[in-house]
């Protein structure tokens, strides 16, 4: 018996028709994803890598501290030093914009997933789909859309790297205290109101681990896209396996290694209160409370008669 | 529409699960609440209307329903059927725009696990209500420090949530509720989560602003005890439905079924029963101007060693010993002044039967009730407070309380052998 369903020759009218019909609309993403990332490659290529080593350090810094940034500049002075820099400030140009475009358009859906049961039921699967389908599959009908070149690296990084930004999203405003939305509903908030104010900052945690994960599936989807001709560290990479390569292989590995492990960091430390920054706003807000604080016990004294200070008996006054 | 109801619900019904409307009709028909399938009917029929300015409890066991109806009142949870109307609105039925309105501006809310907003400060959770209601900054943070003062965090505006005790943090729920200033306060066990001396404390504040606001509060508990501290009126929710309504008294001394029995049973009555509800009638009552012949026959033939004595609007002026007004009449004066003692004693009619123990002993006579014009209206002899609390009132009127009065005869012989203007007022009181 020999029955096969013509799944493959389906798939391909579909794509042939979304190519015909669609053009238009993929010349144009194409042109904007490529814009985008000469702007993003642009910024980072054009000071001297030793003006961007010191100034990611720094930003390292306020982000979590000194040891993290001695550790970046470490890691990017490697990258130099193997002669990668121009590639992995191409892979990063790429991580960022496909990034940024995923989380663009995961965190609304996630958003919606999570206030209406019927979105969420369709989304889980797709998004299942999506992240387990193998990363080379996307990559064909995004060449034959987009033709060779960042684009359909972009395209394919976007659509692999979506679905934890969407899920975290959706887990992370489903996982809000009942309690404290019903508190902003009983006060007669508009649901948008409740969502910005409330679901969103105490989401924030859950959401940001969407967008790391994000992120890192990125940089991996990246090295991929190298095989597409979207270059940087994943071009090298490919070569060095056509040449059999070894040491350029493990150069523009490590240098992955790098990047990875910096994006990570420093997505995982947004909102965790570390650094310099955190210390600066720290300082910054407890200055406001004692200011307050100082006005508020100058009106009162002000106001004179037998009442207590707030700061003594309260225990807890201006610190 | 009467003015004086601030909420009014009529027939609300709450089922959960599928084809809530047919479960509704069942029940009507008298379906019992097991039998309907798929569906969980967590209100059931439930009507009641609260007066502005009362604290009205709900009260009942674990799943009875009490967060749902209270949900129901707010809207939070959309009745199945029936209506609520706060101050004359209506909030079933209405558009979620004008019901928005009606919870900024007639009903706030108080949480069982406070919920607070975690990363906003004490006094801009305390503003939250008065900014949804669009009011400015300036203005709104100087109200909230008002209300934040009420409640005792002056001192605690700037901390997150977080760092705040329970206690604290319920204050806070509290104090924006309160800064949201409406009319009617819903509260749902707002004080389970709170440790017992907190918790008593809370209630007293509560006492205390309610009294000071005149706010209209509905307030959810499980603990019997809480309700009939703090409630004017108590409803008793068992599997859905409400299975009495009245004042604490009421619930304690009639139970409208077994199960309220059951549930009213452990409750703590010295602190629930009112001197009011246990008080008699006061026989031994003379007026002041009366003459000691008029008192010292009065006495006699009520077998008393004294009475109270009070003007002609029956407030109180005092009290008298039979054997001064025996010297008195001995002396043929026709004035009771001279014996009346001021210092009677008496107790206000509200008074919880806890705080009855130490005046009833220092009284001599059965203690005094008052209300709140100062007229006596009733007296509590010791035995009657010892029955009430022993749950059974009526074991008070078989046992009277046994007085140690002058021998009768020696007042007959005095009432007697008195010659002159004194014994036409003798004759006259009898
Ligand atoms: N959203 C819901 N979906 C389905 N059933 C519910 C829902 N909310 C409540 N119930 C059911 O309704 C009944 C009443 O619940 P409710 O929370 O009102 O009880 P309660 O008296 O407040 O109890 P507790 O003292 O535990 O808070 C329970 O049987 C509960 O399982
Ligand atoms: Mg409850």
């Amino acid at each position: 018996m020999d029955i096969r369903i013509p799944v493959g020759s389906w798939i391909k009218d579909f794509f042939d028709w979304l190519e015909d019909t669609f053009s238009w609309l993929f010349e144009a993403l194409r042109q904007l994803f490529i814009w985008m990332f000469d702007a993003v490659d642009w910024v980072f290529a054009t000071p001297p890598a030793l003006v961007v080593i010191a100034l990611v350090a720094a930003a390292a810094l306020l982000a979590r501290g000194w040891r993290f940034a001695l550790g970046s500049a470490i890691g990017l002075l490697f990258i130099m030093s193997v002669n990668q820099w121009d590639n992995a400030v191409d892979s990063l140009a790429l991580v960022l914009v496909a990034a940024f475009l995923a989380v663009v358009i995961s965190i609304p859906l996630g958003i919606w997933a999570a206030r209406n049961d019927t979105v969420s039921a369709v989304l889980k699967p797709v998004m299942d789909f999506l992240q387990t389908l193998p990363a080379f599959v996307y990559l064909v009908p995004a060449l034959g859309l987009f033709r060779i070149g960042v684009a359909p690296g972009i395209i394919a990084t976007l659509i692999f790297a979506m679905a934890p930004g969407v899920r975290l999203t959706e887990l992370g405003i489903r996982g809000v205290d009942k309690e404290v939305v019903e508190a902003g509903q009983a006060f007669g908030a508009h649901p948008r109101r409740i969502l910005r104010q409330i679901q969103i900052p105490l989401a924030m945690p859950s959401i940001m681990a969407g967008v790391n994960q994000i992120i890192m599936l990125s940089l991996s989807m990246v090295v991929i896209a190298g095989l597409v001709g979207a270059g940087g560290l994943g071009g090298d990479v490919a070569q060095a396996i056509s040449a059999l390569n070894v040491g350029l292989g493990f150069e523009a590995g490590l240098s992955v290694v790098v990047l990875a492990i910096l994006l990570d960091r420093f997505t995982a430390s947004f909102g965790k209160g570390l650094g310099l920054y955190s210390r600066w706003r720290r300082a910054a807000v407890a200055k406001k409370e004692a200011d307050e604080q100082a006005r508020f016990d100058a009106e009162l004294v002000e106001v004179g008669g037998p009442r207590r200070s707030p700061g003594a008996g309260g225990g807890g006054g201006s610190l | 529409m009467n003015d004086a109801i601030a909420l009014k619900a009529e027939g609300l019904y709450k089922v959960f699960g599928r084809n809530a409307e047919a479960a509704v009709d069942k029940l009507r028909a008298g379906t019992p609440r097991d039998q309907l399938g798929g569906a969980t009917a967590a209100v059931i029929d439930a009507s009641f209307e609260v007066m502005r300015g009362e604290i009205f409890v709900v009260m009942g066991l674990s799943g009875s329903g009490k967060s749902t109806l209270i949900r129901m009142l707010n809207g939070l949870h959309p009745a199945t059927t029936g209506s609520v109307e706060i101050g004359g609105e209506p909030i079933t039925a209405t558009s979620p725009k004008r019901l928005r309105e009606v919870r900024r501006t007639k009903v706030s809310m108080v949480f069982q696990h406070f919920a607070l907003l975690p990363h906003r400060t004490v006094i801009d959770n305390v503003a939250y209500g008065l900014e949804i209601q669009g009011m400015g900054r300036e203005e709104r943070i100087a109200r909230a420090r008002k209300v934040t003062e009420i409640v005792g965090l002056a001192g605690w505006e700037e901390k997150h949530p977080g760092e705040l005790s329970g206690g604290m943090q319920q204050r806070v729920g509290l104090a924006r509720a309160l800064a949201a200033d409406t009319e009617v306060l819903l509260m749902d066990e707002a004080f389970s989560a709170l440790d017992p001396l907190i918790r008593r404390g809370m209630q007293d504040q509560l006492l205390e602003l309610q009294t000071e606001l005149g706010k209209t509060i509905i307030f959810i508990t499980h603990d019997l005890n809480e309700a009939m501290y703090i409630g004017d009126r108590i409803a008793v929710m068992r599997d859905g439905r409400i299975v009495q309504i009245g004042t604490p008294e009421e619930i304690l001394t009639d139970p409208a079924n077994d199960y309220v029995e059951q549930f009213v049973q452990d409750v703590d009555r010295a602190k629930v029963l009112t001197a009011e509800s246990v008080m008699r009638p006061a026989r031994a009552v003379v007026h002041t101007g009366a003459g000691p012949r008029a008192a010292l026959t009065l006495m006699r033939d009520e077998q008393v060693a004294g009475a109270y004595v009070v003007n002609r609007d029956r407030s109180i002026v005092g009290w008298v010993r039979d054997r001064d007004v025996f010297d008195l009449v001995r002396k043929g004066s026709t004035d009771l002044t001279p014996a009346v003692k001021p210092d009677h004693g008496a107790v206000p009619a509200d008074t919880a039967l806890a705080d009855l123990f130490i005046p009833s002993l220092e009284a001599a006579l059965p203690l005094g009730v008052v209300d709140h014009r100062d007229r006596l209206v009733g007296v509590i002899p010791r035995v009657t407070l010892l029955a009430a609390l022993g749950g059974e009132p009526e074991a008070a009127a078989t046992a009277s309380p046994r007085p140690d009065p002058l021998p009768t005869e020696m007042v007959d012989q005095l009432l007697e052998s008195a010659v002159g203007a004194g014994a036409a007022d003798a004759k006259e009181a009898r």
